[in-house]
């Protein structure tokens, strides 16, 4: 019954638990809507049915005789295709070049998910590598919308964002460079957080840039991301970066705000040229709503913001190009079929296996590292992302919490910044920051535009302050009279759907 | 004008050290030699993709003792950095190596010549992981066979400054280094292994009408033998001499370029003809952390280095009163030097202790082809070797009959004491006994003892040795002289 997809996360676990409904049925219904709508939305790139449904019935036995489960137990979950699993499906991170790799290992986030007794139903599709904004950047074709087929559900995470948004599942992974989940999170009008980077173990994720690279929940409530953040977060020895702290109880910590008592600030770079004004003033609406229940509205300088870009696309780039180099055809992927010698091989493997934003950001990161270029590209960038932290630990001292847009605009159109690079890289101005400084941001739903479009409203916050950053986001979703998406009505596609 | 002038040979050596941990650097496979290809591999050190290396904390310790050994300066944040090129042993198509925060700096290494000591400076050491093997397959197919057991293996790169002046001085630095990295447990060094690789920088400064010139640099590449290392530093002297007076290129008219070397001709070759122009666009690896260690820790460090090995040698001359010679026998290995004090500290007679390691021991194992790398590599332990030069030293056994037990001990394991005993070589001191012997002796030697009593003193080893003949060696050599001179100036 598709009916039960309506559901939360928690609200499964709960129905669940008193006997309503089974993983079996929440794991048929999921895997019935994706063979239903994906056609149309194309949010997965893989499905593993029968070992998903009979990993459900597992946990339904273990249930039935009073064992203990996880804090996940029986629910449907996506992952993004660039976390690996070793369960026999292919990690293909949305290129050629992957197209058949299947890892002999998972990632860390996918055991966590396992040994919560999660179900993972199937892998999401990205821009390759999660190179982009927009899911147009994928192998295998993009992902619609599911609020508008003509829109792009944002990216990297569009295939996650859309899964969640179409109600597929409750819960899904994503994994955030520079806005990667937070921009379509925004677009589809879900729940998304980046956290704290060295928050969440990046083992088995396929590295774009390790120093910005940080997995996280996407859901259509806080709570919902809360639970799967509590599950995904925590020191892994095989993650250098990882850090050793325990987190804390994200339910605790949510349950701690007070929004009476909060100090909230505006960043005056945010609020500027080239906003959409419909997204502005839904914006500006919802931090009024926090104003209106007694929470303190300041602004705030973040004086290095723009030199963001800038810098990001040094970094990142950079990082990137050397994160690929092991894509060579010799010992895994994608090896071309007619070459001339070693050379040539690796060239024709690459030019083969390679989409064109890849090769792009390859190349712009192979000439800021290169000898001659290294000082003045690479390492100013660097110095810039100090400047950029340092903003935000300014910032940070005069209040609790920063709030803003996730992207100057809603979703557009396919093909609309595809000619234009520049144009797409600009549709993360406000998202790349955080990574830059590490600190953990997250997308809420705050709206739909004029033409139906939801609209994300940001949050940021100083290192390992998940917790106040999802109360804050619980309490606008019950502000707004529902909880996540559902103040935003349902996707249009989901009630022609009909009743199945 | 061209006997007037002088010309100086000048070498840097940069030399890799394969290091003695148990794991690989940056995850847990084993570090192995020799075992089938591809068995000692995991996702991280075939560089998978989402795959994170770890650092190994143990090639870290050992890197920064040797660095600490060498007198350099511990850096208090060392960093990792990637250094990218490609090449199909290099799963990652990039090396993870040390770039401008090596671990350690500026040290120095005290060289034995045969001109004396030298210290040569050191510039850094740093570590890095190694690269796999490639096997190309025989038989002329257009094919190559990867083997990455070694891939992510621990190296570490000690880069002296150019102070090397001659090619004694060359193998006098590479033998200390194996010598120090040995002493300190850091590698095995084992040259058949390829444990240890040189890369000689070298040229010559020739100075003549009152200039001086440096000729191009030449860098050799993957040396792995200390003749080798000699043999072609030599080869270069001449040949960058001869390529001089040809063509008087500098090292600013051509800089550097890089040469392979045949061992079988002892012969250089042109490896790269201009010096390709490699960016390794070096940048901090992001994937691991910058690692500061505790002054405590470095502290604790410092003082579990073992003493080094000059240190060992002047204090082996100093304290026993040894010559530089046995010294240098004796503190040859790390191994050596230890199984020597064992036996000097329990035979009470140091300078005794070192005449049987270095003589009756060494001529011992060297007749069975026996070389110690470990303690139970000596064929005979240091206590049973401390029991015979005490009973020689005491006068039980004398030194012939102790050459004897020497080799009964190696040859049944059984302790001196054991052999002196079942084969009554206990010396007799009986006066009875030696002047029954004397008697006999001066007997049948009448013609020596008239000699000895008109003064040619010699005549008297003819005497003793119809003694020690007689009394199958157990005559107390000391008391049958004393008594047998007595006897004649009667």
């Amino acid at each position: 019954m598709s009916e039960w997809l309506d559901m939360t996360a928690c609200q499964m676990k709960a129905a669940m638990a008193a006997g309503r409904t089974s993983s079996r049925e929440l794991v048929a219904a999921s895997l019935a809507r994706i063979e239903r709508l994906d056609g149309r939305i194309g949010a997965f790139l893989s499905t593993r049915g029968e070992q998903a449904l009979a990993e459900a019935e597992a946990i339904d036995r273990r249930r039935a005789s009073g064992e203990p489960l996880g804090p996940l137990a029986g629910v449907p979950v996506a992952v993004k295709d660039n976390l690996c699993t070793a369960d026999g499906l292919a990690t293909t991170c949305a290129s050629r070049m992957l197209e058949n790799f299947r890892a002999p290992y998972s990632a860390h986030v996918v055991e966590r998910i396992v040994a919560a007794d999660g179900v993972i139903v199937g892998k999401c599709n990205l821009d390759e590598f999660a190179m982009g904004s927009s899911t147009e950047n994928s192998s295998s074709g993009p992902t619609r919308n599911p609020w508008s087929l003509d829109c792009v559900p944002g990216g990297s995470s569009g295939g996650s964002a859309a899964a969640v948004a179409a109600r597929m599942v409750p819960l899904a992974l994503g994994s955030d460079t520079g806005g990667s989940i937070r921009q379509p999170a925004s677009h589809c009008g879900i729940v998304g957080l980046k956290p704290t980077y060295g928050r969440v173990s990046r083992y088995g994720l396929v590295a774009f840039a390790s120093s910005l690279d940080q997995i996280g929940p996407m859901a259509r409530t806080a709570e919902d991301a809360a639970l799967l953040l509590g599950v995904i977060a925590g020191h892994d020895a095989r993650d250098a970066t990882s850090v050793a702290e325990a987190p804390p109880d994200y339910a605790a910590a949510m349950d701690a705000v007070d929004v009476s008592r909060l100090r909230i600030g505006m960043p005056r770079e945010y609020f500027g040229e080239g906003l959409d004004a419909e997204v502005d003033q839904l914006v500006r609406e919802a931090i009024r709503t926090f104003a209106e229940a007694g929470a303190e509205i300041v602004e705030v300088d973040l004086p290095h913001a723009p030199y963001a870009v800038a810098a990001y696309y040094l970094v990142a780039t950079a990082e990137a190009s050397s994160n690929l180099a092991r894509y060579d055809g010799v010992h895994y992927g994608r090896r071309a079929s007619e070459h001339a010698g070693l050379v040539d091989m690796y060239s024709r493997s690459r030019a083969e296996g390679f989409g064109d934003e890849v090769k792009r950001r390859i190349m712009l990161g192979t000439y800021a590292l290169s000898s001659g270029y290294y000082d003045a590209y690479y390492l100013k960038a660097l110095k810039v992302r100090r400047l950029i932290k340092r903003d935000f630990d300014r910032a940070l001292e005069q209040v609790d919490c920063l709030m803003g847009p996730i992207c100057p605009t809603a979703a557009f159109r396919f093909g609309e910044k595809t000619e234009d690079p520049l144009q797409m890289y600009l549709s993360d101005i406000y998202t790349i920051s955080a990574n830059l400084a590490t600190i953990p941001g997250l997308s809420v739903p705050c709206g739909r535009t004029s033409a139906g479009l939801p609209v994300g409203l940001q949050m940021l916050g100083d290192v390992f302050s998940e917790g106040l950053l999802l109360g804050a986001a619980r309490w606008l979703e019950r502000a707004r009279g529902g909880e996540g998406g559902d103040a935003l009505g349902r996707p249009a596609i989901l009630d022609e759907e009909g009743v199945a | 004008m061209s006997d007037e002038r002088s010309v100086r040979l000048v070498v840097g050596l940069e030399v890799h050290v394969h290091m003695k941990t148990r794991t690989k650097l940056f995850c847990s496979c084993a570090t192995s030699f020799g075992d089938p290809p591809n068995t000692h591999c995991c996702p991280v050190c075939l560089g998978m993709p989402g795959v994170l290396p770890v650092m190994n904390r143990e090639a870290y310790r050992l890197g920064v003792m040797t660095a600490m050994a060498l007198g350099c300066t511990i850096n208090e944040r060392t960093k990792w950095d990637r250094k990218h090129y490609y090449y199909p042993d290099l799963p990652k198509n990039y090396q993870i190596s040390q770039y401008d925060r090596p671990l350690g700096e500026h040290g120095l290494l005290e060289i034995e010549t045969p001109a004396g000591r030298k210290a040569v400076r050191i510039l850094r050491v740093h570590l890095e992981e190694d690269a796999g093997k490639l096997n190309h397959a025989p038989g002329g197919e257009e094919c190559s066979e990867v083997d990455l057991n070694r891939a992510g293996t621990p190296l570490l790169e000690i880069v002296s400054e150019p102070d090397i002046t001659s090619v004694e001085e060359a193998r006098a630095y590479c033998t200390s280094l194996r010598q120090l990295v040995t002493y300190l447990g850091v590698s095995e060094a084992n040259m058949q292994m390829g444990h240890m690789r040189f890369e000689p920088n070298i040229n010559l400064h020739v100075a003549e009408h009152g200039e001086t010139f440096a000729t191009p640099i030449v860098e050799l590449k993957n040396l792995n033998s200390f003749r080798a290392v000699e043999r072609s530093i030599a080869f270069e002297a001449r040949r960058q001499l001869a390529e001089w007076d040809e063509t008087h290129r500098t090292l600013k008219a051509a800089g550097k370029t890089t040469r392979g070397y045949n061992d079988d001709t002892g012969e250089t070759f042109v490896q790269r003809e201009k010096e390709e122009a490699h960016d390794y666009r070096y940048f901090p690896e992001p994937d691991l952390v910058v690692v500061t260690p505790e002054a405590s820790w470095l502290e604790e460090l410092q003082q579990t280095l073992p003493e080094l090995p000059l240190a060992k040698k002047d204090r082996f001359v100093r304290e026993f009163g040894l010559g530089e010679y046995d010294a240098g026998v004796l503190t040859a290995t790390i191994e050596m030097a230890r199984y020597f004090e064992a036996v000097a500290a329990a035979s009470g007679s140091p300078k005794a202790a070192a005449n049987w390691v270095t003589q009756g021991l060494a001529r011992e194992m060297n007749e069975r082809g026996v070389t110690a790398e470990s303690e139970a590599d000596f064929p005979v332990t240091a206590s049973h070797l401390a029991e015979l030069v005490r009973a020689v030293e005491s006068g039980t056994i004398n030194k012939q009959a102790g050459d004897k037990v020497l080799r009964a001990m190696i040859d049944t394991g059984r302790t001196a004491g054991e052999i002196i005993e079942a084969e009554g070589l206990a010396q007799t001191s009986d006066a009875g006994d030696l002047d029954r012997w004397i008697e006999e002796a001066l007997a049948a030697n009448p013609g020596p003892a008239a000699d000895y009593r008109a003064g040619k003193k010699q005549a008297l080893g003819r005497i003793m040795g119809h003694i020690m003949k007689a009394s199958k060696g157990k005559a107390n050599p000391r008391l049958v002289t004393e008594r047998l001179e007595k006897k004649l100036s009667e």
